[in-house]
């Protein structure tokens, strides 16, 4: 079943009313009981990486994901901060990521943003996506709804599945085989998102 | 590219939506979780909620009301009404919402932003501010309590002080240009542009279309809120949920946005 890690941070409700709105049953755990029977896993996030980071830690949970995730090769959904936790460090804080893809969160370069407000880069921006699974029925330049101030550098460029435009050309999306993340909300971006969402439920 | 947002915002009264003039005379115009689904179907950018009773009858928030509309809505939503606490708030974000708008709470205690903001991150703490010209001024004043209250404070250094206490976003609501529909306070839009960075929003005044892609023109990435402008339709303002549809909306926004 598809299984959100309810670590303490994001909005796991939000995820749950999107499923539960097409009868797709789905868990949410915070237990390692409930994460072993995880046939897919959503990992949400929101807020700064060390709070995420250690928040996930913390939680007892880290070791069983790990285990789903890079033994078991349970597909696995990072959401906004739960996409930037994947990577190996972040200028944002202290804390090592997960180091499941390879890469570095960066704070946008706010002198080639032409706008009042810098960061956060907050609202509809497109994407231009680019892999056969996660973005089916989603169009070049689908709208999706962001709110962050930092951005995934992948290492290596196979890993970057969507890119976006906020000042710069930024990776929107990440994928290393089984492991995914987006860097925007599908749970509240209409039905560019809900798509998203049953994409991955079937993979 | 970033797209300005384009938000409708719907004030509940009595368990019902309405849409009030200058923040009185509230007329009824429909069930709140009707015009969720409504504003599903036409893939709004954003929806703002209001409960106007909460604050004047001294109350927690409705949460069973919020779950409700936080089970229905597609898009990021945004409510606000007699939110006083940390607790309070996190409550809300629990039951799906992703932001939450505090306003009189923080006229009387301005740190409530960073003890919220600590506990869900800087993005989700909205502080909205209820303005209103002085008489044979220049100036404004934050009112409370639904325009009854004149806490004499002006917008410009509260929303300085805001930014700096680590809201997300600010919205400036013109009581003076409520449910008027003649267009947007552009002299306060722009006072408060200019003293801060946030992400902002404005309300009140929207009577067309074009009153929307003026503000575009002028600010580019902002959020643009309106009440009646959605809600009703024609000069005799019959009550139908309306907003742009995705192609109406992009050629308003290529028109207006460089």
């Amino acid at each position: 079943m598809i299984t959100i890690i309810d670590y303490g941070c994001g909005n796991v409700k939000a995820f749950v009313n999107v499923f539960n709105r097409f009868n797709i049953p789905v868990v949410v755990a915070n237990s390692k009981e409930q994460v072993r029977k995880a046939s897919s896993i959503i990992l949400p996030g929101v807020g700064a990486f060390d709070f995420v980071m250690k928040t996930f830690n913390e939680s007892g949970l880290r070791d069983i994901v790990e285990n789903k995730v890079l033994v078991e090769k349970t597909p696995v959904l990072g959401i906004c901060a739960g996409m930037q936790i994947l990577a190996d460090s972040s200028e944002e804080g202290k804390e090592k990521g997960l180091s499941w893809i390879k890469g570095n969160v960066r704070l946008f370069d706010t002198s080639k943003i032409p706008y009042v407000t810098k960061v956060p880069h907050m609202g509809w921006n497109q994407i231009s996506p680019n892999d056969s699974q996660l973005f089916i029925k989603i169009e070049d330049n689908s709208r999706f709804y962001f709110v962050h101030s930092y951005y995934f550098e992948v290492a290596e460029e196979s890993n970057s599945i969507a890119k976006s435009i906020y000042g710069l050309e930024f990776t929107s999306a990440v994928r290393n085989n089984n492991i995914f993340g987006v860097q925007f909300h599908p749970e509240k971006s209409h039905n560019n998102g809900i798509q998203l969402l049953l994409n991955f439920s079937k993979i | 590219m970033l797209y300005p947002r384009i938000i409708p915002c719907l004030l509940v009264h009595n368990k019902g939506l309405v849409k009030t003039v200058k923040f009185s005379a509230p007329k009824y115009v429909g069930d709140p979780i009707n015009a969720v689904r409504i504003f599903n179907e036409k893939e709004v950018d954003e929806l703002i909620v209001i409960d106007i009773d909460a604050t004047i009858e001294n109350r927690e928030p409705d949460y069973k009301m919020i779950e409700n509309l936080a089970a229905e809505s597609r898009m990021p939503l945004c409510y606000g009404g007699g939110i006083k606490t940390a607790d309070q708030a996190q409550r809300i974000f629990s039951l799906g919402v992703e932001k939450i708008a505090l306003s009189s709470s923080v006229i009387e205690n301005p740190l409530i932003v960073s003890e919220i903001a600590a506990h869900v991150g800087t993005q989700s703490v909205i502080v909205i501010l209820d303005v209103k010209k002085k008489f044979f001024s220049k100036k404004y004043e934050i009112w409370t309590h639904n325009a009854t209250n004149n806490t004499g404070k002006d917008p410009v250094e509260f929303a300085k002080l805001c930014e700096s206490l680590g809201a997300g976003e600010i919205i400036i609501n013109s009581i003076d240009q409520d449910g008027v529909m003649k267009g947007y306070d552009l002299n306060l839009i722009d006072q408060i542009r200019e003293s801060i960075s946030l992400p902002m929003t404005v309300l009140g005044g929207a009577g067309s279309l074009d009153d929307v892609g003026e503000l575009i023109r002028k600010h580019g990435i902002i959020g643009i809120a309106a009440g009646s402008l959605f809600v009703f339709k024609g000069k005799y303002k019959a009550v139908l949920i309306n907003y742009p549809n995705p192609i109406e909306k992009e050629l308003l926004i290529r028109a207006n946005f460089n």
